[in-house]
This record gives structure tokens, C-alpha cells and sequence, in this order.
């Protein structure tokens, strides 16, 4: 800690720091571009400038830029300087000389921290009197609306997308006041990061373009804080919406989790709740077809079943909270509860959650991903499965060599100078996936191989570092070189990291993952973590339920018993062999699904309940590292349209059953007494009673418009505000602003401060966590020791055979999930459906890039135009995995491929 | 006459000598010398006793500069000299005559000073634009590798090198030290924060010494015949000879090496030839375009490094160009404002927007559409493009002439508001 | 698509760096030797060839001043703009220069044999003005003497 003098008020700061980030966080308002918390100081755009003495005597002192000056112990500084006051005002009006004044078009108007910096400084009239300079913008593909003439040059846009993203299609162009912020020509902004320029810019250059579809105020928008639903990782977030239309998707601020940014699937998959497959009403199956019918109809038809002799079966679901899986099992008894994910799925996700819950082994939250010093990727195509993993192992193989710099007498948070000297050297990274993978640009070394060679690695790697981990027999050439290296990488770390997870449908690969863990923690590495990713949002939430395999529902189907089924937000056609499904659907007595959109399980039920998406509801999700987090109503969807856990619960009630909750505080009471695995999910959040200053924390912001003439269309006289029974927050724009509870937080906002940057005022220090604190509760925390058991068994080598092709899954961010491709700009990012096959095959077969061919896996023939992967291996064929045109497959698997004979 | 090591083989209208030749003039003597005879500190050592000062314009001590250069066995390898021929400061025209008229002496410039820091690599960064200079320093650098004095193991010494020359793709900013360093990366221009400086981490993030073509010339001639004889080539404390030239409306304009501290006005009148007849002298711009204007009551000054930054300029790169009384200052300084408007590197706000907006306001002037408060905005502009608040010295360096000339002849900037016009149109 | 000479040249000047993006420059000025100026297709290439990115090759390019990314005559004239050649009329050279060629500054004569650019100082102050056609340098300039100059350029 140092004492700096602050208009000659001492203060004591971390003397890590430069003086820009010290001064934000001890309150003081000074205005600044360039530097952003999670980027650091490059000192371009001269706008944070202070007034510097040499001591108390001198008088005169110079101007120095806050962001590129250390708070070294003594410095004497003044903000409220004349002089340095009037240089910030004039960097404003350069800055705003070229500008075009379009805030009230503009889709950043009222959200802008360009305006927010220029009232700041009380820069009010302009006397810039020449011509401005205009600039031709480009077409940037489905998300990003670009506007050059709002730009005011302070580069972060680069520097996110090129030095803390890894992409290479976004740059600067030209030189002194012409330079120019875009691609080398017209085109999608490929890195899967992109959407994250909408929040950096400081201005209307970078704008969201899902919303430019249905735009409105960034002050008329309700939210509420949420959670990410398009992958494991558990990314908070905020939904806006105005009119019962989810509008956008905004990053909310969690440090332990996503930080500052989210990834392109999570903010852009929104619009599958405004989309056109959405069920809004009950639908009853009558004479073949489905039908609209009231709530009352519904209830009553499904209560028939309920109360007679058919066995009740309850199909849960990964992307359901865990709440509305918990309501099922409860209303179905815990023996007929299945957690509706493929047996293999199954079979990973418990190994999975039994190692991370083993003493020894650390489950690291994305921050501390972002803090290893070496990383061993065994499996996973993170950029594709997780990309906001990839991001952070990305910052993990930068920030471990940033002591290279730092021994050159340069801090860590001056960003240009650190990159000069580490000249894009990179800490240990490696790479094990079935084909090339994006972080390949900064990886020690990358190999591709068939998921159970990857295993053997792992293994092997395992047994390097501690003996007593089982060996692997007879290692091709190169491995027990490469295991080697990858042994004394991770030994040497602090804080070395192993990323795996069930992406290549491999049991062997999650085992063998474990057991690097399992080795570091013997050999005594202290701060060793495992990092799975989870394929869903609430993946490891029913696998905490201790319910049954989906497959052994499906095995109802032939037994001859007679049953019904609940299946909940879950389209079973993506978890298992169409065939089986259909069986167990025509089976049933009676299918009941409750889910927010028409799928095909939907269309072969005989009553469909319309389910709340995440933005219409509340719940709890479990991430990929076993923290629970709350998702909170955003709006009240028109209809029928509830929590699939209140349609259980009112199922419940017309069943001799104990669901007796009438709110989310009722249920989350009642699993923390029957689930001793989810004890703490009461105090994820607040309970719905909570009050600040006796008031509730409202929705809305203190500007949103129309409060009381928002449905004058329909009656003119002012509803009531809706009730939110199951959290603190209200519908409206009254009531405490609260940031008490950072679960309860979804927007920032404070004097002067009225873009995404206000969070400043409500972080501890600018770029740490916040001052309530990080949202989400851990369910576990690593336990002392080591007494976890290896797993013993390694696969043979991969043998690749005369006439089939082993095929494995291969993820897309844009179109694997199913909920996000229902969404316009992410289905038009999807890839069409495609067999890969590398070279070497590809030559074997005669076929070419493009060509149509059959394969055929499990008797089943699919035409598929041939896609040639070079990084694949020998004998290994590879296919999208979950796209809407592909259905289920069960992979791993072997196939036949057969060439196309022209007709 | 006085001692011209610099330039005693540049002769006028004929091609540059040979390796024979300039051998035979004692050329690859000091190298020979020092290899053999010196370790690379007691180099280092001798130019920091000659205190031999920085010709690239800063006139910062050549020795100091490479006595921060880590040495060794366990210094970061390879280590980089870089010669700064970007020359490309208005006015300038010094290190051209150099690089074309006395190639071999600038390879052999470049061996030495490589030789005093270690390093194992020296690249010439070389203005696109000097394609005769190019074509010169090549040929020179090709026959000194075919003598030994260059590759590996030099002259037997177990010493290697290598140099190369990279033209640059033109940009002002490029002569900026670490913007050239960025440049011969292969990237964008942009200056570099010091610190961490060039010397620890400079080129590919390794040691590195950027010098001026005319600094690292000195060094042989300081290794051949001694610290004592080139302090005394000078009038002044500081050492040598400088190379000063002068451009504008004088009889014979030129550059010509003299003592260093040669007054302004032996400069002018004895070298140049004084204004042109019926011209009087306003004032000069001492070095390249962004040095302060001096005026006549500063003519008699030793044009050295302290005295004309005592005047309240700088002596930069000893060039100086000279603004007579029938040419309009506001039009002069126009001139000079556009050219810096448009060689901002664009990374630094007040630099790439406030240039521009100058640029704009002085046009209005000559265009006859100043406004009142025209000057008052121009003041703004000079106070907060000043030193140490743009990223580099560009901009500030733009301020130099346009603040003093403001300052001298406000008169005359008022004057273009009043009438209307330019005045001298 | 880049010849194998071009390609080959490049090549060369990558080993002379650490690190093969270095050569970017070099690259982009070995191209326009060849072909006068750097189209998007050769931008393309130059990336592929030092593995880099065409977004990474273009932020170069269009930096510098002596790259053009525009086509240019088979002539490029470039008259010193700075202030030594201002001190002595450049102005009155270039507007003759424009009359002459009837174009402005920026654009090429409709046979294609002239481009008319400005240039920063071309260190010939003391013989100013001067201009730059293609490699040559004239000095000591004026509306009499450039017309000879402007005949060796066909
Ligand atoms: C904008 C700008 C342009 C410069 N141009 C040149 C140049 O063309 N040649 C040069 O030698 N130094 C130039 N310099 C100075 C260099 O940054 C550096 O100080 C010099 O090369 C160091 O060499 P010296 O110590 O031998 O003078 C320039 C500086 C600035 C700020
Ligand atoms: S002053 Fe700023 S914009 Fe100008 S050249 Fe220097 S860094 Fe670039
Ligand atoms: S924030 Fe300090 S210079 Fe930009």
C-alpha cells in the first residue's frame, strides 16, 4: 500500500496501480476512453488527465495522464486543477470535433459514455468551425452495426478484438485524422467475441444489431439480473425488454464468473423467446391435432391420468432450472424422476461431479481459469463449447508472462509496453482435441487425435507426474515425449490447470483429465485446478437430484407397464434414438411436456403447458464449476405462460402429493431439506420478503417512460403493477435502487454515470469484485487432501479400420445449442450440416471437398456434403453436433461412409 | 581552414569512394583499431568522454545512451543497432550527403557502434524516398563483407554482424525512435511508451540503440584519433563538428560541415551567401521544422546544443531554414502545420485532432476567413499540444514554430483577420 | 495470386527478422515494385505468405504513405509539398503541373502515363523545388525546366 496526496487529501491505495484506476475507485470522476479495467493503459486518447507535484512545495507541477502514471508511494496529485481541467475539456472538444452530434438517433443516446465524459468535463458549445469528416461504413454481419462517424479513435475496440480476443479481422486502418476502425473489406466479424464491442465502445460506433431490429431506449428497457442459458459456463447477465419483447442481452458484471464480457452465442441467443415457435397457451391433443384450450382444460385433463392407475414417469431436463426439475421429482417420487440427458451424457456428467467434489481437487470459477500459469486442454474445443473458457485460458497463456515485463521495471497494467516487451510470447498452453482448435495461436503445441489416443495422453501425462498413477502401455512414437513436456509444464506452475470436459462423448478422456488432477494433487501442487466445461446450463443441477438414466425410462415403453409421462422443458429426440422415442411417447397413457417452444417432442405430446424461458421466470442454474446461480423474472409473459415449476406445483395440488410451495422461497426451502447436495441454494439470493429500506428493488429505471400511459391503448386507467411473489423486485420504477445484493442487481447507474462504465461506482477498487460482493453460491469448496483413487482403466490405442470411420461429435458455437439457433442472427451463423473427413480419408474414398456422400451409422443412412478437415486423424470422421437438420446420433460411433454413384 | 572529418571524402559532382579508396584514405583503420585493440566498454567508454551528443535532434549523449545497454554473457540476445536514416524533418538534408557521399564511412560508423554495445545485428532504416542512398550504402555494405569487415568473425576477431537496410514505407513519425522500432517490425508507426527504453527492450522486445546517421559517423574518427582531438574540432563544450545547412530564399543554400557553435550569422552570411538581394531576414527555424523561430538578435549565437535552447529553441538537426521579409509567416507556418497534421501516427487525441483543426484555422487566415478568437484558439492549441501532454514529441514539436511565431508577429496574424486576406498576396 | 519471384523475394526478406511479419513492409513494397500498386488480391496473399491475417497486412499498408492501395499511373510524379520548396513557389510548379496534365492532385491522366501525388520534404531544400518521378529525383525546378523532365516519362 502506498499514501498518495489527492488535491492534497492523503489516501492510502494498492501501489500496483496507476493512478487513473486508484482515483476511480477512491470516488473521484475523472473522465476517460482508452483505458478500460480489463484491457489496461495505453494512454492514447489523453483524456484522464491530473495535475502532478514533485512535493508539497511545488506549485506549479505538470500534467501527467492518471492512466499511465504508477501510485507510487508519496505522488502528489490534484483532479481539481484549472489547468488540467481545461486540457480535459479541450481533449473532449477535439474529440467531439469530428463527432455528428446524432445522440438523439443514435442507438447509444442515454447510454453513452462519450456524453456522460463530454458533461463531465463541461464541454457545452463547440467552435470547431470547418467541415466534419465522414466515413463509408460496413456491412459486419448479423450482430454489429457499425457507424464510423461516431468514432472517437481510442482503440479499444482493437485491442479487445485483436489483443485480448485473439481475432484477426478487425482493425485500424490509415493514419492521423483519417484512421479508420474496421475490417479489410465488408464481412462477418468472425471472432466469436465480437458482440463484446457493443459494450467497450464508448460510443454509438459498435451497436447491437439484434436490437436495431426492435430498438428501444436503453432507460425504457425492464430488467432484471439473469443468467446465460446457451452453455455451462453460467455467464450473468441482463435482459432488457419493453413491451413483452426481450430486446437485448447486456453482460452483468459478476468478477468470479464472466467479468466484463460474454460471448457472441450467449448475447445474441436471446430471440428464441420472441420467437414464433414459443408456446403461449396450454395445447390439448384433440382428434390427432393440438390445440389451444384454457389453463382449466389443461389442468383437468392431465389431472385424469394423475389420479388414475398409469404409473407416473417424470422426464427432467438439463436446461431447466433446478427448481422446476426439483418440482418433478416431487410430484413424480424420486423413483420415477430421470434426468433426461443420453445414458453417455449421464455416465460424464457423474464423473464429472464425482471428481469435482473429491477432496484434492479444485473446480476453478472462470476468473481463476484466467489465472493459471499453464494450462493442459485435454478434449475440448473450448472456443466452440465454452467460449468464454477459451477466452480466459487466453488471458491465462498472456497474463503468466507478464513478469517477463514486469522485470523490465514495467507494471502490469501498462498494457502497450508489457505486449512490446513480451512480443507475443505466450505461457505453457497445450492443446488434445480430435481437430484444430482456436487457440492454437497461442499454444505450445497443439495435437489432434481420436478421442481415446487423447485419454492415453492424459494418462500418460498423469503417470508422469506421479508414478503411482496407473501407466499407459506401449505409447506411439511421439506421446511419451509430449507427455513429458506437458508433466514439467504443470509441475512447475503455480497454478497449473487441466480443461477437459464430456464434448467428444469420451468417458476415458474425462477420466483421464481427473487423474492429472488427481497427480498434481498427490505430487502436492497446491493450487492445482480442474476445469470441466458442462454442455448445458443446468447441467449438473438434476445430476445433483440423484435421479435415473433417461434410457431406463425409455425401457417403460417395452415393458409392457402402463404409464404416463411428464417431460420437462426437453426435446427427447435430442437425447436418444428417434425410434426409442417414439416408442416410449406412443406408449405412454398420456404425454404431458411443459416447455416455452414447439419442438418435436412437443408435437407427439397429448398436452403441452406453456414454460417460462429464463427471462419470463426465476430459478437456479448450476454451472460448470458448482456454482448455483439465480436467474430472476425479467417481465410477465402474456398468457398462461409460468415457471414449469408453479405448472407442477399446481399439478401437485390436484395430486395426493407434498408440493404445497406457492412461491420460490417455498420450493427452495423444501429441496434444501430433501437435497442435501443443493443445501445452499436458499441463499443464492435473497427471499422474495427481503427489503431494502423497507422498500423492493425496482425493475425499471428512474427514466422509463410511459409508466402510466404504457396501456393506455387498452384501458386508460392505470393497472395495477404486477406482483412478484418470488423476489424482492418490483415491476416498476419505484422503490430503493438497490445494489445491496449483487443477486438482485441487473443494471448500474449513478450520478453523471449512465453507461455500462457506472459500474466503477459499485466496485470496491474499478475492475475488482463488487462491494456486496459476487452473485452465486459455490455448492462445494475443494476439501483437504488427496484420498481420491485414480481411475484404472486406459483405453487400447485407437485402431482405425479397413471400411468404417469412427465419427465424433464436433461442436458449433453457432448452431449446436439448441435454444440460441432459434435465434435469427445466430441460425444465420450456423453451418450447414456436413460429414468432415481429413485428407489422407478423403483420397482413400476418392471423394472431395463439398461432394455428397452416405454415411451411414446404426444402419441409418444420412447424405452429407463432405467437408475435408485436415487436422483431423486418420480413420475419425466428424459431425456437427446438434444442429436443428441433424437428429440424434449416438456418438462416438462407427459408420460406413459410402460415395454418391450419380443417378 | 578547420578539420571536416565527416565530410573530408565527399567530393562534389563525383561518386562516393570506394572500399579501396576510402581504405586508402584510412578508412576500416579505427575499426581494425578497436577490435583488436579495444574491448567493446572502452568504445562505449571513449564516446562517453568525448561526450559526443545526439545529431538526430534531442542531442542526448551518445555514450550515456549505450552505457544502459546490458552486457555480457547473460544480456539478452541478439542486441540491435539501428541507425536512424529516416530523415524525413523539413528543412533536413544533412545525413543525405552522408549516406551518398561517404557510404563506406557509415558501414564502417555501424560496425563499431555495433561493436560497442554487442550487438549482433544493425539495421539501416533508411527513408524510401533516398533511393540514391540506398543504391550507395548497399554497394558499400556488399563490399565490406566481401574485405571481412562484416559477417562472421570480423577481421578474424571472432566478433560477427550482420546489417541490414530496410527502406521505410514513408511516415514522418517513423524517425521517431520508437516508432521506427515498431515500424521495422513490420507494423503500424506508433511511438512506444518510455519508459521501458529502447536500450532494454527495444527492437523484438531485446536490447536496442537507435542513433542519427551523423552521431554514429562520429565514431571513427573519435576511436582514430582521440577524445582530446574532438572535443577541440569544436568552439563550444559541445564536442565536434556539426553538419549545418541552410534552405530558404539565400544565395547559396547549403549544408557544410563546420564547428560545432559556428555562429548563425557566419552560417548565413559566409556560407550561405546571405539573403538574396532585396530580401531582408525575418527570422530562421534553427532546426528542421520543429525548432522555435529565432530572429535577428539571435544571429550571433553559437549554434550549439546548450546556447540556442538558452534562446528559447532548439538547435535539433542543424539545418535551418530561413523565412524572408516578402513571404508571409502565416502562410510559412501554415505550410509547416499541414505537413505535421498530416503525419500524425493517429494514435494520440490532441495530436490528430488538434493538428488539423490548427491546420484548418491558419488556412482560413490565408484564405481571407479568420474569425475573431481565431488566435485565442490557436494559443489553446499551442499551450495543450506542448510537451509531455501528446504521447510523443510530434505534436509538440509542431507548436515550436507556430508558438513563436505567434508570439513575434502577432501583428501579423491579426492583420489576415482585419484586412481579410493574406497581406503578401 | 503472388508469382514465385514475388514470392521468393518476400521469403528472403523474412529471414532477415525474428519474426516473418516483420517482413510486411518489405512484402508490400516488393509487390508494388512489381505491379505499381497493391490490389486486395495481393493484400491477400502478402497475409497468407507471412501468416497473418488480411485485416493485419492492410493496417500496414494503408498506413504508410509510399504504399498505394490505389492503381497508379505508369508514371507516379510526387512534388515536394514541405517548406524549404514552399519558401520557393513549389505552389506555382504544381498548379502548372495540374494545368499541364489537367489533373488534380490524386488522380491520373486518362492515359494512364501520369499520377500527380504531394510529397513530404524530399531532403532537397537546399536545390528546392523538387519532385520525385518514379525512382529520379530533379531539383532546383520551375515552370520552364520540368516540361524537359515530364519527356523521359512516356
Ligand atoms: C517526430 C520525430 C521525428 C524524428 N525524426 C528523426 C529522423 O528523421 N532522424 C533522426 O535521426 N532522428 C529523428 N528523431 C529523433 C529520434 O527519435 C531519436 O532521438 C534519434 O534518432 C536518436 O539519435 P541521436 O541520439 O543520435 O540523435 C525524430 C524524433 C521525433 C519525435
Ligand atoms: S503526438 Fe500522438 S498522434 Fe502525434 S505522432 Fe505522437 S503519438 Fe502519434
Ligand atoms: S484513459 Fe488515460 S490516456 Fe486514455
Amino acid at each position: 500500500m502506498a499514501t498518495i496526496y489527492v488535491d492534497n487529501k492523503p489516501y492510502v491505495v494498492n501501489e500496483g496501480r496507476n493512478l487513473l484506476q486508484v482515483c476511480l475507485s477512491l470516488g473521484f470522476n475523472l473522465p476517460y476512453f482508452c483505458w478500460h479495467p480489463a484491457l489496461g493503459s495505453v494512454g492514447a486518447c489523453r483524456q484522464c488527465a491530473v495535475k502532478q507535484f514533485k512535493d508539497e512545495k511545488d506549485k506549479r507541477g505538470k500534467i501527467v495522464m492518471a492512466c499511465m502514471t504508477p501510485a507510487a508511494e508519496g505522488v502528489r496529485i490534484a483532479v481539481d486543477d484549472e489547468e488540467a481541467r481545461q486540457f480535459r475539456e479541450t481533449v473532449i472538444e477535439w474529440l467531439m470535433a469530428n463527432h455528428p452530434h446524432d445522440c438523439p438517433v443514435c442507438d447509444e443516446g442515454g447510454e453513452c459514455h462519450l456524453q456522460d465524459m463530454t458533461v463531465m468535463t463541461g464541454h457545452n458549445y463547440r467552435k470547431y468551425r470547418f467541415p466534419k469528416r465522414t466515413y463509408q461504413n460496413q456491412y459486419l454481419g448479423p450482430f454489429i452495426n457499425h457507424e464510423m462517424n461516431r468514432c472517437i479513435q481510442c482503440y479499444r475496440c482493437v485491442r479487445f478484438y485483436q489483443d485480448y480476443a485473439g481475432g484477426q479481422d478487425l482493425g485500424v486502418f490509415a493514419a492521423h485524422d483519417r484512421v479508420y476502425f474496421g475490417r479489410h473489406k465488408d464481412g462477418v466479424l468472425e471472432n466469436e467475441f465480437s458482440g463484446n464491442l457493443v459494450e467497450l465502445c464508448p460510443t454509438g460506433v459498435f451497436t447491437d444489431k439484434t436490437l436495431k431490429g426492435h430498438y428501444t431506449r436503453a432507460w425504457d428497457l425492464q430488467t432484471a439480473p439473469s443468467v446465460c442459458v446457451h452453455c455451462g459456463v453460467g455467464c450473468n447477465t441482463t435482459p432488457g425488454e419493453r413491451y413483452g419483447l426481450l430486446r437485448r442481452i447486456h453482460n452483468r458484471f459478476n468478477h468470479d464468473v464472466n467479468g466484463y464480457f460474454l460471448c457472441d452465442r450467449g448475447r445474441y441467443g436471446y430471440e428464441f423467446v420472441n420467437g414464433e415457435r414459443r408456446v403461449r397457451t396450454p395445447l390439448l391433443k384433440r382428434d390427432g391435432a393440438l390445440g389451444p384450450v384454457t389453463r382449466a382444460e389443461a389442468l383437468t385433463e392431465i389431472g385424469k391420468v394423475l389420479s388414475g392407475p398409469a404409473v407416473l414417469l417424470g422426464i427432467g431436463s438439463p436446461r431447466a432450472s433446478i427448481e422446476s426439475n426439483f418440482a418433478l421429482r416431487e410430484l413424480v417420487g424420486p423413483d420415477r424422476f430421470y434426468d433426461g440427458v443420453s445414458a453417455r451424457e449421464r455416465q460424464l456428467l457423474s464423473a464429472m461431479l464425482s471428481t469435482l467434489r473429491a477432496p484434492g481437487v479444485h473446480s476453478p470459477s472462470l476468473r481463476e481459469v484466467g489465472e493459471a500459469d499453464a494450462v493442459f486442454v485435454l478434449g475440448e474445443n473450448l472456443a466452440e463449447v465454452a467460449p468464454m473458457i477459451a477466452l480466459q485460458v487466453r488471458q491465462a497463456v498472456y497474463r503468466s508472462t507478464v513478469p517477463m515485463g514486469e522485470r523490465l521495471g514495467i507494471p502490469a497494467w501498462h498494457d502497450s509496453a508489457i505486449r512490446e516487451a513480451i512480443q507475443g510470447r505466450h505461457g505453457p498452453l497445450y492443446l488434445a482435441t480430435v481437430t484444430g482448435d482456436k487457440l492454437a495461436d497461442v499454444a505450445t503445441r497443439s495435437w489432434c487425435a481420436a478421442p481415446d489416443d487423447l485419454a492415453r495422453l492424459g494418462f500418460a501425462v498423469a503417470h508422469c507426474i506421479d508414478p503411482t498413477a496407473p501407466s499407459v502401455s506401449d505409447l506411439s512414437e511421439e506421446l511419451p515425449g509430449l507427455a513429458k513436456e506437458i508433466a514439467g509444464a504443470l509441475r512447475s506452475a503455480q497454478r497449473p490447470l487441466i480443461v477437459s470436459g464430456p464434448s467428444c462423448g469420451s468417458l476415458a478422456v474425462v477420466q483421464a483429465a481427473a487423474n492429472v488432477a488427481i497427480s498434481l494433487s498427490a505430487a502436492g501442487a497446491q493450487h492445482a485446478a480442474l476445469c470441466y466445461d458442462a454442455p448445458e446450463c443446468n447441467s449438473f443441477g438434476p445430476a445433483l437430484l440423484d435421479g435415473h438414466g433417461l434410457d431406463e425410462a425409455l425401457q417403460a415403453a417395452k415393458s409392457g407397464s402402463v404409464y404416463a409421462a411428464i417431460v420437462l422443458e426437453n426435446d427427447l429426440y435430442r437425447r436418444a434414438d428417434r425410434a426409442a422415442v417414439d416408442a416410449f411417447l406412443e406408449g405412454a397413457e398420456q404425454v404431458v411436456v411443459i416447455d416455452h417452444t414447439v419442438h418435436d417432442t412437443t408435437k407427439r405430446a397429448d398436452v403441452v403447458l406453456p414454460a417460462a424461458t429464463f427471462a419470463e421466470g426465476d430459478g437456479t442454474l448450476v454451472n460448470n464449476e458448482g456454482r448455483a446461480q439465480r436467474f430472476v423474472q425479467v417481465f410477465k409473459a402474456q398468457g398462461d405462460v409460468q415457471e414449469s415449476w408453479r405448472w407442477l406445483g399446481e399439478l401437485s395440488r390436484t395430486a395426493p402429493s407434498n408440493g404445497a410451495w406457492q412461491n420460490l422461497d417455498h420450493i427452495c426451502t423444501r429441496i434444501a431439506e430433501t437435497a442435501p447436495a443443493l443445501g445452499e441454494i436458499a441463499r443464492v439470493a435473497p427471499a422474495a420478503t427481503a427489503r431494502f429500506l423497507a422498500q423492493r428493488i425496482p425493475r425499471q429505471a428512474h427514466r422509463y417512460s410511459g409508466r402510466t400511459a404504457i396501456g393506455a391503448h387498452v384501458n386508460v386507467h392505470e393497472p395495477a403493477l404486477p406482483e412478484d411473489p418470488d423476489s424482492p423486485m418490483a415491476f416498476s420504477m419505484e422503490g430503493f435502487p438497490s445494489t445491496c445484493s449483487s443477486a438482485l442487481t441487473s443494471a448500474y447507474w449513478a450520478p453523471g454515470w449512465n453507461s455500462v462504465q457506472a459500474l466503477n461506482k459499485f466496485q470496491a477498487e474499478v475492475g475488482g469484485p463488487l462491494r456486496v460482493g459476487n452473485a452465486g453460491v459455490r455448492l462445494w469448496e475443494v476439501a483437504e487432501g488427496h484420498d481420491h483413487k485414480y481411475f484404472e482403466v486406459i483405453p487400447p490405442a485407437f485402431q482405425s479400420r479397413e471400411k468404417e470411420h469412427l465419427a465424433v461429435p464436433l461442436h458449433h458455437i453457432f448452431g449446436s445449442e439448441e435454444l440460441s439457433v432459434l435465434s435469427p442472427s445466430v441460425a444465420e451463423r450456423a453451418p450447414a450440416s456436413y460429414v468432415a473427413v481429413n485428407f489422407r480419408d478423403a483420397e482413400a474414398l476418392q471423394i472431395t471437398d463439398g461432394e455428397n456422400v452416405q454415411l451411414v451409422l446404426d444402419g441409418i443412412p444420412y447424405r452429407l456434403p463432405v467437408r475435408i478437415l485436415p487436422d483431423l486423424p486418420s480413420g475419425v470422421v466428424g459431425l456437427p453436433s446438434g444442429l436443428p437438420e441433424m437428429s440424434w446420433v449416438k456418438l462416438p460411433g462407427w459408420g460406413k461412409i459410402v460415395k454418391e454413384v450419380p443417378a | 581552414m578547420s578539420e571536416r572529418p565527416l565530410t573530408a571524402n565527399i567530393r562534389s559532382n563525383a561518386p562516393p569512394l570506394t572500399v579501396a579508396e576510402y581504405e586508402e584514405a584510412g578508412g576500416y583503420q579505427a575499426l581494425r583499431k578497436a577490435l583488436t585493440t579495444l574491448a567493446p566498454a572502452e568504445v562505449t567508454k571513449l564516446i562517453k568522454e568525448a561526450n559526443l551528443r545526439g545529431r538526430g535532434g534531442a542531442g542526448f549523449p551518445t555514450g550515456v545512451k549505450w552505457g544502459f545497454v546490458p552486457m555480457g554473457a547473460d544480456a539478452p540476445r541478439p542486441k540491435y543497432l539501428v541507425v536512424n536514416a529516416d530523415e524525413m524533418e523539413p528543412g533536413t538534408f544533412k545525413d543525405r550527403l552522408l549516406l551518398e557521399g561517404d557510404p563506406h564511412l557509415m558501414v564502417e560508423s555501424m560496425i563499431l557502434s555495433a561493436y560497442a554495445i554487442e550487438a549482433e545485428i544493425a539495421y539501416i532504416f533508411l527513408r524510401g524516398e533516398y533511393v540514391l542512398a540506398g543504391k550507395r550504402v548497399g554497394q558499400a555494405i556488399d563490399e565490406a563483407r566481401a574485405r571481412g569487415y562484416l559477417g562472421r568473425n570480423i577481421l578474424g576477431t571472432g566478433y560477427s554482424l550482420q546489417i541490414y537496410m530496410h527502406m521505410s514505407a514513408g511516415r514522418y513519425i517513423c524517425g521517431e525512435e520508437t516508432a521506427l522500432l515498431n515500424s521495422l517490425e513490420g507494423k503500424r508507426a506508433i511511438p512506444r511508451a518510455k519508459p521501458p527504453f529502447p536500450q532494454t527492450s527495444g527492437l523484438f522486445g531485446k536490447p536496442t540503440i537507435v542513433n542519427n546517421v551523423e552521431t554514429l559517423c562520429n565514431v571513427p574518427h573519435i576511436v582514430n584519433r582521440g577524445v582530446e582531438w574532438f572535443k577541440k574540432l569544436s568552439r563550444t563544450k559541445n564536442g565536434g563538428t556539426k553538419l549545418y545547412g541552410v534552405s530558404g530564399k539565400v544565395k547559396k543554400p547549403g549544408v557544410w560541415e563546420l564547428p560545432m557553435g559556428t555562429t548563425a550569422r557566419e552560417i548565413l552570411e559566409e556560407h550561405a551567401g546571405g539573403m538574396r538581394d532585396g530580401l531582408q531576414l525575418r527570422g530562421i527555424i534553427p532546426g528542421g521544422a520543429s525548432t522555435e523561430f529565432l530572429f535577428e538578435e539571435h544571429l550571433d549565437l553559437m549554434m550549439d546544443f546548450d546556447t540556442v535552447q538558452q534562446a528559447g529553441s532548439r538547435l535539433g538537426t542543424g539545418t535551418m531554414i530561413v523565412l524572408d521579409d516578402r513571404t508571409c509567416p502565416v502562410g510559412m507556418v501554415h505550410n509547416l502545420t499541414k505537413f505535421f497534421a498530416h503525419e500524425s501516427c493517429g494514435w494520440c487525441t490532441p495530436c490528430r485532432e488538434g493538428l488539423p483543426w490548427l491546420e484548418r484555422i491558419l488556412k482560413a487566415l490565408e484564405d481571407g476567413k479568420g474569425a475573431t478568437g481565431d488566435l485565442e484558439e490557436i494559443r489553446t492549441h499551442v499551450k495543450f499540444l506542448g510537451p509531455g501532454l501528446t504521447y510523443c514529441p510530434l505534436a509538440p514539436g509542431a507548436m515550436a514554430p507556430l508558438g513563436s511565431a505567434l508570439n513575434r508577429w502577432r501583428d501579423d496574424f491579426e492583420k489576415h483577420i482585419r484586412e481579410r486576406r493574406c497581406p503578401w498576396r | 495470386m503472388l508469382t514465385e519471384e514475388i514470392k521468393h523475394e518476400i521469403e528472403a526478406e523474412a529471414e532477415r527478422f525474428e519474426r516473418k511479419q516483420a517482413a510486411c513492409i518489405e512484402a508490400l513494397r516488393i509487390v508494388q515494385m512489381h505491379r505499381r500498386w497493391v490490389d486486395d488480391e495481393s493484400v491477400r496473399d502478402i497475409a497468407s505468405v507471412l501468416d497473418m491475417s488480411p485485416d493485419e497486412v492492410d493496417s500496414v499498408a494503408t498506413f504508410y504513405n509510399l504504399i498505394y492501395r490505389h492503381p497508379v499511373g505508369r508514371h507516379v510524379i510526387r512534388v515536394c509539398a514541405s517548406v524549404s520548396c514552399w519558401l520557393l513557389g513549389y505552389e506555382r510548379l504544381l498548379d502548372h503541373l495540374i494545368q499541364r496534365l489537367g489533373i488534380a492532385v490524386g488522380e491520373t491522366t486518362a492515359d494512364g502515363r501520369f499520377t500527380l501525388l504531394l510529397n513530404q520534404c524530399l531532403g532537397a531544400c537546399d536545390h528546392a523545388p523538387a519532385l520525385m518521378i518514379d525512382q529520379d529525383q530533379y531539383q532546383d525546378l520551375d515552370v520552364a525546366n520540368v516540361e524537359a523532365v515530364l519527356e523521359h516519362y512516356q
